[in-house]
């Protein structure tokens, strides 16, 4: 609202940059990123169906093109678990084939022009805040960062068993005397925060920034007619580079998800 | 960069995705792309074995060839000596022939001469009696000078 009455760079990209939050609680955790949460929702949803759709007509013959880019997919992200880890890849691999086909999707929507989204949003869907890269949001790149290390400690404690796992918190990586459990366990914990910590802030800060720079280049192509041409030519060499970094952020964060459920098997 | 409920709501959807992949998108899949790789494999195979199997008969069908050939050779060459030895035969029966009729010829000309000779001699033993009873012109002792004519009829 306060965007159209005047329009300065600050409330260009602040109007830009908010959520739509929707609260449902008293305290401001009790809050939901309503365009997170759709935009999430809807492109997994429409990844796992066309996967869906593709791998109910699979046939072991010969495959039409459609089941081959699915293939293709499937064994491009098999490869990668195969080369990490050594085991039954019956979760690990549609874990991974997961995170790397819905993190590339959301990242994706970068792509989309953000000030024509903004109009339809808020011509057709009458949505004045709305942000369409859900990666861009901390609560989703920390949800699946966390999720991982649920995956990480599950996966330690069916392996290790439940002792194995508090024996290996407090004698690994340093040995096991008494004397050197506390460094032991603090070395662990600064392992175990700092994973997830990483890998989803490393996502987050990417698409975050990439967003910005998109939003900067708008804003200067908004000053005057040579802003707009170079803005449009940055625009462009931004965009092509943000096609590498879009899907270069979800192959890692797909090897880091391979690698550390993969490190949660191994025993010190 | 507010934490708030969208964290736990967006981990509750990764995790219904990640489930779905895991049960109903995956295995299917895989054991598609499993199974062609083993049909793959197994043509592979197959095909290899083909090969030995046409080369193991190509040998087998060069040697039946190469006896087949001796064989053959063989064969004419005892028809070749079976054949030398039916024209000889048949040369030496031929001759044997020729020389049982030209043998028989000259026995039967011999005889022809002989009996010849003989009908001469009586012919000869004739007429020269009968000349010399007409050069005498008187009678003659038959039986007196029948040894003078038998002794003449000899020496012709």
């Amino acid at each position: 609202m306060a965007a159209e009455q005047e329009l300065t760079a600050t409330s260009y990209i602040q109007h830009h940059l908010s959520f739509n939050a929707q609260s449902v609680g008293d305290h401001p955790f009790w809050t939901l990123n309503v365009d997170s949460l759709v935009i999430g929702a809807v492109l997994g949803i429409v990844a796992t169906a066309l996967m869906w759709w593709v791998v109910r007509g699979a046939t072991s013959g010969v495959p039409n093109k459609r089941q081959a880019f699915v293939e293709l997919l499937f064994g491009f992200v098999d490869d990668q678990v195969k080369g990490i880890f050594h085991g039954k890849r019956d979760f690990i691999a549609p874990t991974a084939l997961t995170v790397f086909v819905w993190v590339l999707l959301m990242n994706a929507m970068d792509f989309l022009p953000a000030d024509i989204m903004a109009w339809i949003l808020t011509h057709v869907f009458h949505q004045h805040e709305f942000r369409i890269v859900p990666t861009a949001d901390v609560n989703t790149t920390f949800a699946l960062s966390l999720s991982v290390l649920l995956l990480m400690i599950y996966f330690s404690i069916a392996v290790k068993g439940l002792r194995g796992w508090i024996h290996e918190l407090f004698c690994a990586p340093f040995g096991s005397h008494p004397l050197l459990w506390p460094f032991n366990f603090l070395f662990n914990l600064v392992e175990y925060v700092s994973k997830p910590l990483s890998h989803s802030l490393r996502l987050y800060g990417n698409m975050y920034a990439g967003e910005i720079i998109f939003l900067l280049l708008w804003l200067w192509a908004a000053t005057s007619l040579s802003g707009a041409f170079f803005g449009v030519i940055l625009g462009v060499g931004w965009s092509i580079f943000h096609i590498l970094i879009v899907v270069l952020q979800a192959y890692i964060f797909m090897m880091l998800t391979i690698v550390y459920i993969s490190m949660a098997h191994e025993s010190h | 960069m507010n934490i708030n409920l969208t964290l736990i709501a967006q981990a509750i959807s990764f995790a219904l995705f990640i489930l779905f992949t895991v049960k109903f998108i995956w295995p299917p899949l895989m054991k598609a792309m499993e199974e062609r790789q083993k049909q793959i494999a197994d043509g592979l195979a197959a095909g290899e074995e083909g090969k030995q199997q046409l080369q193991a008969s190509g040998k087998l069908a060069s040697e039946e060839l190469v006896k087949a050939r001796a064989r053959a050779a063989e064969i004419i060459a005892h028809a070749e000596k079976r054949g030398l030895q039916m024209i000889e035969e048949a040369k030496n029966s031929a001759k044997a022939e020729g020389d049982r009729l030209i043998a028989g010829a000259k026995s039967e000309i011999q005889q022809e001469v002989s009996s010849a000779k003989e009908a001469l001699r009586e012919q000869v033993a004739t007429l020269v009696v009968s000349g010399a009873e007409k050069i005498l012109q008187r009678e003659v002792n038959a039986q007196a000078h029948a040894e003078l004519l038998n002794q003449l009829k000899r020496e012709l």
